[in-house]
């Protein structure tokens, strides 16, 4: 490897050449509240899409508790139950996801894993923020206006979605347009920053090939963000013309009651295309960062490098490629031309090999490990069990012949909650229960979180593995009431009582978290600088919490790759990447 | 932990082999698809059983007791292209039939009778040829009360159509269907398990799938696209008939000719109204 000199003399830039200078607060407003700092902005990323995810946990138990005891909860009727599946899954899928995943641990982790000093647009990233904030607020706005909030389902497809058929046809389909259109314009502000970020202000000596696989995922998952977003913005925007403005992006003539409409020529399957276009490559946008994460977990709690890491580099990068040609998989029975089903699933079966090959490689990294088994491990461990299954079961409906009879049945609700629910909540977890002493110098309660661990996992997988076998039934996603369909049998109902149950304990669980984030901000035992003996430059800061501009006067140089643990002769089992002195991987690899 | 794994891939076989919850008796010619379900589940269930046991036994194995150290072992070409090449043979292995499939599921035979199911929010209709074999053309244009469906009245061959709104769609057993589907308002999908094919119905287009009827019965259809507020309640009902009942109830029906004329269209019509008044 050509970057192996670098432990030689004199063949390093200086690391304490002079700064840009940083902005520096001069009040408390402007230190915590109007902060420019990454590490302030991605405390209110993280804690605003925690508080929004919370008003999704809640419908969501309002969902099963429809599904499991049909008409108990007299205020549940068929539309407040549509506008609790639609919001539940928009606010998961984007402000929570998609927001924790980039603006939280991409804002704390970007700058201090690759030895910067904060982002490279610090006033465009709090601007982000600021529209986040903004984009939940007017989401959070559609509960209360005349109609309450869409019912469209969170594919939004018109043209029902902007028709009377459907609820919060009059505000709530407007404000969640604009609720999205929001988003993306505020996303895209701290994408550019991530993306520029990575590419210009690494630490000296921090190549490419030395970044820690989680900003080789949240770098891969920004990049496609910028490229697919847009596309959703402009689905967004021409709905948004056909509600207010009457033009026909995706409206042909509809008879809708006996009138006339007077929509004409438009296509609404060209939304769909828009959307999905968008809305695939968002499925690799929150497991990107997960993948990342989940391998800087395994490695550092089973005391082992990473098994593969270019090869891991390599599948991120396809992964991220394919993820663009893939979309018509979610329009197999939509209508469109079924000669594309024959390139679609080929696409899709093809994408599965280096995800494969990213199950692997975290597999063989606990091979003759020294396996730790702390709470960011036992999340980790869980997410592959998940993970794993719900990417085979991607298996089934990415083919398309087998899709056709699961397509909008219960298996594909159970298989999405699973590869983009379950498993990558579960790496937030391991993610925030790994760096939570980075960010307040304090360690979250073991037991606390113990409880918390197997409930959720247990919980979850006890939840959405039965429910594929509804779906193989035929027991169709999204109905209010299944009463009266032949082929459903008694004990349907049985089962969809008891995964209600499992559903409202490991919803309380999450209730044990959040409690237990706020205690331990002050009752957590103190953690010191490197309570995981991890080699990656955020845990080698001077200061814990890190300071304003990370480092202190001078920049870590980087001497070595991520992932140099139980290295042999070493005195330690970790060698920080800040540690001068050859690498013997890259020794290897020179020779 | 290494319990557990062992206990979640041990228990996730167990319940799919003993669980009651399974796929309906087939009733359509559509086995294939079963058949590809099954080579589906018999792979990805060998790699789910296969992973989970072995990371079972890496927790078990390597788990931490004082003085171990981890290998050091940054990467193996050779395991991982063996591992590459059979994940490459199992992904082909499934969609090799995949493909066979989906190419009969395209191609529609030649001596498929063609009939047409038309979604409105949220009712289903349906229409039959007539004795010229064939169905007349209709337009958005034409959908009035008395018309639900918007045949063009100018066009002899929709004029012999048979028009069934608001009742069971009857089939012949055995013999292959195309089936046109129609919407005039917003996205459905007709959907009856037991036939395992299905497609959206968009309006402004017309899209198809085909299908035979194996074996007599009544099943229960329903839309399966989300549609609005009353989708769940969008249910409707397809009888397979053995070939002297299905003639039978053929015979009952009107065309469209003597549905627009007669009584009966006016009647309907005024039902049509009350409906949309409660």
């Amino acid at each position: 490897m050509a970057d192996a000199q670098f432990g030689a003399a004199g063949a390093l830039p200086r690391a304490d050449l002079d700064d840009v200078e940083l902005y520096h607060p001069h009040s408390w407003l402007t230190k915590y509240v109007f902060s420019q700092d990454a590490k302030i902005i991605a405390v209110q990323y993280s804690c605003t899409a925690l508080a929004i995810g919370l008003v999704a946990l809640v419908l969501s138990w309002l969902v099963r508790l429809q599904l499991g005891f049909p008409g108990v909860a007299s205020f549940i009727g068929p539309k407040e139950y549509y506008q609790f599946i639609t919001m539940h899954g928009m606010i998961m899928v984007i402000y929570l996801l998609t927001a924790l995943f980039l603006g939280g641990f991409g804002n704390y982790l970007i700058p201090l894993m690759l030895g910067a000093r904060d982002m490279v647009f610090p006033y465009v990233n709090m601007l982000s923020y600021w529209i986040y904030l903004l984009a939940v607020l007017v989401l959070v706005a559609s509960f209360f206006v005349p109609g309450g909030p869409t019912g469209a389902g969170w594919t939004l497809y018109p043209p029902q979605a902007i028709l009377a058929g459907t609820p919060g046809q009059e505000w709530g389909i407007v404000l969640m347009l604009v609720s999205l259109i929001l988003f993306i314009i505020g996303f895209t502000m701290g994408g550019v920053n991530y993306v520029v970020t990575v590419l210009q202000a690494r630490a000296p000596g921090m190549t490419l090939m030395r970044m820690p696989l989680t900003i080789w995922g949240i770098f891969t998952a920004t990049v496609l963000a910028l490229l697919a977003f847009p596309a959703l913005f402009v689905g967004a925007v021409m709905m948004l013309l056909d509600r207010l403005l009457g033009t026909s992006f995706f409206m042909p003539a509809i008879v809708e009651a006996g009138q006339r409409l007077a929509y004409g020529g438009g296509s609404p399957i060209l939304f769909q295309h828009l959307f999905w276009f968008f809305g695939h490559p968002e499925v690799y946008i929150v497991a990107l960062p997960a993948f990342g994460i989940v391998s800087d977990l395994i490695s550092t709690h089973a005391r082992k490098n990473i098994f593969g890491y270019r090869m891991m580099v390599w599948a991120i990068v396809a992964i991220g490629a394919l993820s663009f040609v893939v979309w018509a998989h979610h329009m197999y029975v939509s209508g469109m031309n079924p000669y594309f089903g024959f390139f679609f699933a080929t696409t899709t079966l093809v994408i599965a090999i280096p995800t494969a090959i990213k199950v692997y490689n975290w597999v063989l990294t606990l091979w003759r490990g020294d396996i730790h088994l702390t709470l960011p491990m036992l999340f980790a461990l869980a997410f592959i069990v998940t993970f794993l299954n719900g990417g085979l079961t991607g298996l089934f409906l990415g083919n398309v012949v087998v899709d056709v009879p699961l397509s909008d049945t219960l298996f594909v609700v159970a298989h999405f909650h699973m590869v983009m629910g379950v498993a990558p909540i579960l790496v937030i977890f391991g993610g925030l229960y790994h760096w939570y002493p980075k960010v307040t110098g304090r360690m979250l309660d073991e037991r606390l979180g113990q409880l918390h661990f197997w409930a959720t996992f247990l919980g979850a997988y006890a939840i959405f593995f039965p429910m594929h076998y509804l779906g193989l039934m035929g027991v169709p996603r999204r109905y209010f009431d299944i009463e009266g369909l032949g082929f459903v049998t008694p004990s349907v109902a049985t089962l969809n009582a008891f995964i209600s149950i499992v559903a409202f304990l490991v919803g309380a669980a999450q209730i044990v978290f959040l409690v237990n984030l706020a205690r331990s901000r002050t009752h957590g035992a103190p953690a010191g600088g490197n309570p995981w003996r991890a080699t990656t430059l955020e845990w080698q800061t001077p200061e814990t919490p890190p300071a304003h501009g990370n480092w202190g006067r001078t920049l870590p140089v980087v001497y070595r790759w991520p992932y140099d643990y139980s290295v042999p002769g070493a005195d330690r089992d970790f060698v920080p990447q800040n540690q001068p002195g050859l690498t013997r991987a890259e020794a290897g690899a020179a020779s | 932990m290494a319990l557990v794994l062992v206990l979640i891939a041990l228990g996730s076989i167990a319940f799919h082999l003993l669980s009651p919850w399974w796929w309906t008796p087939i009733a359509s010619n559509w086995d294939y698809i079963d058949t590809t379900l099954i080579i589906t589940f018999w792979i990805t269930g060998i790699a789910f059983a296969a992973i989970v046991l072995f990371v079972a036994y890496c927790v078990f194995r390597f788990r931490h007791r004082p003085g171990q150290q981890a290998a050091y072992e940054p990467e193996s070409r050779r395991l991982e292209a063996w591992l590459i090449g059979l994940t490459a043979l199992g992904v082909a292995a499934m969609l090799a039939p995949g493909l066979i499939v989906w190419g009969q599921f395209v191609r529609v035979p030649s001596h498929a009778t063609e009939i047409e199911i038309v979604a409105q929010q949220w009712r289903w209709s349906f229409r039959l040829p007539g004795a010229d074999k064939r169905l007349g053309a209709a337009d958005i244009r034409h959908v009035s009360d008395e018309n639900p469906l918007g045949l063009d009245p100018q066009d002899a061959a929709a004029r012999d159509d048979v028009v069934v709104d608001g009742g069971d769609l009857h089939l012949p057993v055995g013999h292959p269907v195309k089936v046109l589907l129609r919407s005039i308002d917003v996205v459905h999908n007709f959907y009856v398990p037991e036939f395992r094919a299905k497609m959206d119905m968009i309006p402004g287009m017309i899209t198809y799938f085909w299908f035979t009827p194996t074996r007599t019965g009544a099943f229960d259809a329903l839309c399966n696209e989300v549609c609005g507020v009353s989708h769940y309640a969008m249910r409707g009902r397809v009888v397979v008939d053995a070939e002297p009942e299905y003639r039978t109830w053929l015979d009952q029906q009107k065309t469209f000719a003597q549905l627009a004329s007669g009584p009966a269209g006016i009647r309907h019509a005024a039902r049509l109204r009350a409906d949309r008044g409660r």
